[in-house]
C-alpha cells in the first residue's frame, strides 16, 4: 500500500522491552530470573478447579460479558497505554533515601516527595496510576503515603487507577492497603487485580477491576467493543479457587498466608546469594521482584558493549546473560525515556521461582564468584 | 445456556469475597454527593454503550425460553477438543505466560493449516496473530490500522460491533446494503442478496481506509462468490484500500457452495487481514481465541495493539487448540474431520429449521453458509399493541413479544443495521440453528402450538 497504513495512535509505542530479553534467555540457555512468572505450578486446588471447570459442564465451552500521572519506576505498559489513548504521561519519581553503612536498602526507603507530587497535578490531570505493591521496586505504599495521594486526587478531582495485582504478596508483616478504601476514594478509584498473580497461574489471563458503577459502565463499553468476553473456564476456575480460599481466609492454611511466607523465604535466599557476587539488593516489602544496585559494577566495568546511548543496565544485563548465564531485567526499562540515563544502575530479579531454579542460579553464582577472585 | 449461567453465578461469590476485604476497611463514610465534572468518559466511547447482545441475552436467560437468538452452540464440542484441554491443564508450564503474539505450537498449527488453503507460505510469527476471540482481532485491526477521520465501508446488515469499533477509532462508517433480488419460483436464498457494483464503487474515495467484508455472512448466511469478491478486490486495489475479511464461519458452508478467500486474489494479500475463530471452528465460543492472518507490514501494527492491551492470550487454551488442530489437519480429506463433519451436521439442522419456519407460513432465506437463518416475520401479524408506545423497530418488538408469549427467542435483524437502514430490515428476525436436537425439538413444539393457535 502506498499510503501510511498504521493508525497515528501507535506512534512511538511499538517497541517492546520483553521480546528482546526473552529471546536472549532462550538463545543463551540462561537461568531466567527476568520475566515475572512463577516457574512452579498453581496450588492444587486451583489446578483442580480448572480441571473441574473443563470436565463438569460442556456448556462452559460456550460464552458466559488529558494528563495521567505515572509514578516512576512503572510497569512498562502504563506509558504506551496512556499514549495510545491520546493521553499525556506526567512522571513523578520514587527516590531512595540514604541508607546506613552496612545496611541493605529497602523498598520502604523509596519515597515520593510530597511537594514534587503536588506540583504534578494541574486542572488537566485526568488520572493517576498507582501500583502497590510496586513493580519493580517492591514498595508497599503505607496508609500515610496513600492518604497523601488520596488527598491530592480529591483536591484536583482526579481518578486513581490502582494496580494491585500483587496485593497478596506482602512480606515482613507489612500490610497492603487499598486506596479505594480510604474516605472519598471509592467513587474515583478503579482497582485492578489478577488471577495470574493471586493463584500463580499467569497463563490463565483472567484479571478484574473493581469500582463504582459510574466509572465501571465506561469500562464495560470498551469491553463490549474490544474482546467482549473472557474465556469461560478460566473465570469459573478462578471463582472456585476463591470459594476454596474463602473457607481458609485468615487461617494459616490459606494460600494467601502460605504463599507469601514461602516467597519471603525464597526472597531472602536469593538476596543472600546475589550479594555474594557484589550485587546490592533493595529488600522489597512486596511483589514478585527486587532490584539490585549495580553501581559498583558500573564503576569497575563502565564500558560494556552495547549500542550508542544504550543505558548501562541494559548493557550489564546482556553481559550477564552471555557471560554468567543469568537473566534479569534492566530497571531503566521502567523509567520514562529522559530518566533512563539517570536510573541506569539497577537490575530487577524475579524470586517467585522453584527450588530447582534457585539451585541453578546458585550454580551460576558460584562460577561467577570464582571468577571474581583475583 | 442456563447451565452456563448457573456456573457464572458462582462468580458472584467472588464478588462477595472481595467485598469482605473491603468492607472491613471502608470507614463507613458515604460516597461523596459532589458530582464530578471532570470524571467523565473518554469521547471515543460516546454513544457506544448500548449493546444488542446484553439486552437480548438477558431476555433469553429465562430457562423456559428456547434460545435461538445468540450464536451460541448448545451442541457439544468434539470430544478430543475437550480432552486435550483437560490433559493440558495438568501441565505446570502451560499455566504460565506464553508468547504474546501467539503460543508457538498454535501459530505453527495455524500456519500449517492455512498454507494449504492459501497455497503460499505463511510465517507463523510474523504473519499470524492470536487474539482474544475474533472480536480481539477486529479490535486490534481497527485500532492498529484505522485512524480518526478515516472512512470504513461497512456492508449492511453487519455484525454489530463493526460500526461501534469503527466509531471508537474515531473513523466514519460508510454503509452499503445488500439488496435482495429474489428469483421467481425459486426458494429465497442468501445468494439472492447482492451488492450493486455501481453503488459500491460510489462509496469508495480517497478517504476510504478499509472495507469490512464478512463471508460467510452473519446474519444472512451469504457466501460471496469469486465474481463478487473480484468486484470488491478491484475497488480495493484501485483506491489503495485495506480489506478486513471476517471469515469466522469459513468452515460452515453448505452443499453447492465454496468459501473463497479474498486474500488469495492477485494484489490482495498485501492489503488484507483475514480473521478466524476457534469458537466457530470447534464450537467452543467460550475459549475466546481468534486469529488474524496477513502480511507482516500490517500484522505488526496489530501486534503493537496487542502488546499494549491484553499482551497475551490464555496459554492452556492455546495449547489445547493447537493439539485439536493437529488432529484435524492430519485428516482434512476425511469425512470425520470436524471441518467436514460439522457443516454436514449443520446442513441437516438448517434444512429442519427452514422447514419449521416455512410451516409457520414464513419465507426464510436459505443460507449458503454460517449458522443463522433470517426470515420476514410480518406475515405472522403478531399483536404488538402493548408495545405501540415504544419507538423500537418492529423486529425488536416482535422478538420481545415472541420471547414472552411463545417462549422462543431470536435476534432482531435491525440490530445489524445502522440507523438509516433499520427500516429496510425491521421485518426480519434471525434464528440460530447450531442447536442440539432437543432444542430444535422444543422449537418445533412451540411452532406446532403456534400454528394450532393461528388456525
Amino acid at each position: 500500500m502506498a499510503k501510511r497504513v498504521q493508525a497515528r495512535r501507535l506512534d512511538g509505542i511499538d517497541h517492546d522491552p520483553w521480546v528482546e530479553f526473552v529471546k536472549m534467555a532462550s538463545e543463551f540457555d540462561a537461568v531466567n530470573l527476568g520475566q515475572g512468572f512463577p516457574d512452579f505450578p498453581p496450588p492444587d486446588f486451583a489446578v483442580e478447579a480448572f480441571q473441574h471447570a473443563l470436565s463438569s459442564d460442556f456448556m462452559l465451552n460456550q460464552y458466559t460479558r488529558a494528563f495521567v500521572i505515572i509514578i516512576e519506576p512503572f510497569f512498562d505498559c502504563y506509558e504506551p497505554m496512556t499514549l495510545m489513548a491520546g493521553g499525556h504521561p506526567v512522571f513523578v519519581t520514587l527516590k531512595p533515601g540514604p541508607t546506613r553503612d552496612g545496611e541493605l536498602d529497602s523498598s520502604s526507603n523509596w519515597q515520593l516527595d510530597p511537594t514534587e507530587l503536588a506540583s504534578k497535578f494541574t486542572s488537566h490531570t485526568k488520572a493517576l496510576i498507582l501500583n502497590t505493591p510496586n513493580n519493580p521496586v517492591g514498595k508497599v505504599f503505607s496508609k500515610a503515603e496513600l492518604e497523601l495521594v488520596a488527598s491530592l486526587c480529591q483536591q484536583h478531582d482526579v481518578i486513581c487507577i490502582a494496580d494491585e495485582v500483587y496485593q497478596w504478596l506482602v512480606y515482613d508483616g507489612y500490610q497492603h492497603v487499598s486506596i479505594a478504601s480510604l474516605p472519598g476514594m471509592w467513587e474515583r478509584t478503579l482497582t485492578i487485580g489478577s488471577a495470574g498473580k493471586t493463584f500463580s497461574a499467569t497463563g490463565w489471563k483472567v484479571g478484574w477491576v473493581l469500582g463504582p458503577d459510574s466509572l465501571m459502565k465506561h469500562l464495560r463499553t470498551v469491553h463490549q467493543n474490544s474482546i467482549y468476553h473472557c474465556p469461560t473456564q478460566g473465570q469459573v476456575a478462578v471463582a472456585q479457587s476463591f470459594e476454596h480460599e474463602q473457607l481458609h481466609f485468615g487461617q494459616p492454611s490459606s494460600y494467601f498466608a502460605q504463599f507469601p511466607q514461602a516467597m519471603q523465604r525464597t526472597r531472602d535466599q536469593m538476596i543472600c546469594s546475589l550479594q555474594s557476587v557484589g550485587l546490592k539488593p533493595v529488600v522489597p516489602q512486596g511483589s514478585y521482584f527486587f532490584m539490585t544496585d549495580i553501581s559498583d559494577f558500573k564503576s569497575k566495568m563502565p564500558d560494556l558493549p552495547g549500542d550508542v546511548d544504550e543505558p548501562y543496565d541494559r548493557r550489564f544485563i546482556k553481559w550477564m546473560i552471555k557471560t554468567k548465564g543469568l537473566v534479569a531485567i534492566p530497571v531503566s526499562t521502567f523509567y520514562s525515556v529522559p530518566h533512563r540515563k539517570i536510573f541506569d544502575h539497577y537490575v530487577r530479579f524475579c524470586f517467585v521461582k522453584d527450588e530447582s531454579t534457585l539451585q541453578a542460579m546458585d550454580e551460576k553464582l558460584q562460577k561467577w564468584k570464582k571468577e571474581l577472585r583475583p | 445456556m442456563f447451565l452456563a449461567q448457573r456456573r457464572l453465578c458462582s462468580l458472584e461469590s467472588r464478588a462477595k469475597f472481595l467485598k469482605t476485604i473491603y468492607s472491613s476497611k471502608i470507614l463507613g463514610l458515604p460516597t461523596s454527593a459532589k458530582m464530578s465534572l471532570k470524571i467523565t468518559n473518554a469521547k471515543r466511547i460516546e454513544g457506544l454503550d448500548s449493546n444488542v447482545w446484553i439486552e437480548f441475552t438477558k431476555l433469553a436467560a429465562d430457562p423456559s425460553v428456547v434460545n435461538l437468538g445468540q450464536g451460541l452452540p448448545d451442541i457439544s464440542p468434539p470430544v478430543y477438543v475437550k480432552e486435550e484441554l483437560s490433559k493440558i491443564a495438568a501441565i505446570d508450564s502451560l499455566n504460565q505466560y506464553t508468547r504474546g503474539f501467539g503460543h508457538p505450537s498454535l501459530v505453527k498449527a495455524l500456519s500449517c493449516l492455512y498454507e494449504k488453503i492459501y497455497q503460499k507460505q505463511i510465517n507463523p510469527n510474523k504473519e499470524i496473530l492470536v487474539t482474544v476471540g475474533a472480536y480481539g482481532s477486529l479490535f486490534n485491526t481497527i485500532q492498529g490500522l484505522i485512524d480518526e477521520g478515516d472512512e470504513v465501508i461497512v456492508i449492511v446488515p453487519f455484525y454489530d460491533c463493526y460500526e461501534s469499533m469503527v466509531r471508537m477509532a474515531g473513523a466514519t462508517p460508510v454503509f452499503i446494503p445488500l439488496r435482495p433480488k429474489p428469483v421467481d419460483g425459486k426458494k429465497w436464498s442468501s445468494s439472492d442478496w447482492t451488492l450493486d457494483p455501481q453503488e459500491l464503487a460510489s462509496k469508495f474515495n480517497s478517504k476510504t481506509k478499509a472495507i469490512i467484508l464478512n463471508t460467510p455472512h452473519n446474519p444472512i448466511g451469504k457466501v460471496y462468490t469469486k465474481e463478487e469478491l473480484q468486484v470488491i478486490a478491484d475497488l480495493c486495489i484501485k483506491y489503495d484500500t485495506l480489506c478486513i475479511s471476517d471469515e469466522v464461519y469459513e468452515w460452515l458452508v453448505y452443499t453447492g457452495n465454496k468459501h473463497v478467500k479474498i486474500a488469495t486474489f492477485p494484489g490482495m494479500w498485501e492489503r488484507t487481514i483475514t480473521i478466524g475463530s476457534a469458537g466457530k471452528t470447534f464450537s467452543v465460543t467460550g475459549w475466546k481465541l481468534g486469529w488474524s492472518i496477513g502480511p507482516n507490514h500490517l500484522i505488526k501494527h496489530l501486534q503493537t495493539v496487542q502488546q499494549n492491551t491484553v499482551y497475551t492470550c490464555a496459554t492452556p487454551l492455546q495449547e489445547a487448540l493447537a493439539q485439536a488442530f493437529w488432529i484435524d489437519i492430519k485428516r482434512m480429506d476425511d469425512p470425520e474431520c470436524y471441518f467436514n463433519s460439522l457443516p454436514k451436521e449443520l446442513e441437516v439442522k438448517r434444512d429442519r429449521m427452514i422447514h419449521l419456519l416455512e410451516s409457520l407460513g414464513l419465507k426464510p432465506i436459505v443460507p449458503d453458509g454460517g449458522y443463522f437463518i433470517i426470515a420476514d416475520v410480518s406475515s405472522l401479524d403478531a399483536d404488538l399493541s402493548d408495545m405501540k408506545d415504544s419507538n423500537e423497530p418492529y423486529d425488536y418488538k416482535f422478538v420481545k413479544w415472541m420471547t414472552k408469549n411463545k417462549k422462543l427467542s431470536a435476534i432482531p435483524v435491525s440490530a445489524f443495521c445502522n440507523t438509516e437502514t433499520k427500516l429496510q430490515f425491521e421485518k426480519f428476525v434471525r434464528f440460530c440453528f447450531i442447536k442440539k436436537d432437543s432444542t430444535l425439538d422444543a422449537a418445533e413444539e412451540i411452532i406446532k402450538g403456534w400454528n394450532r393457535q393461528k388456525s
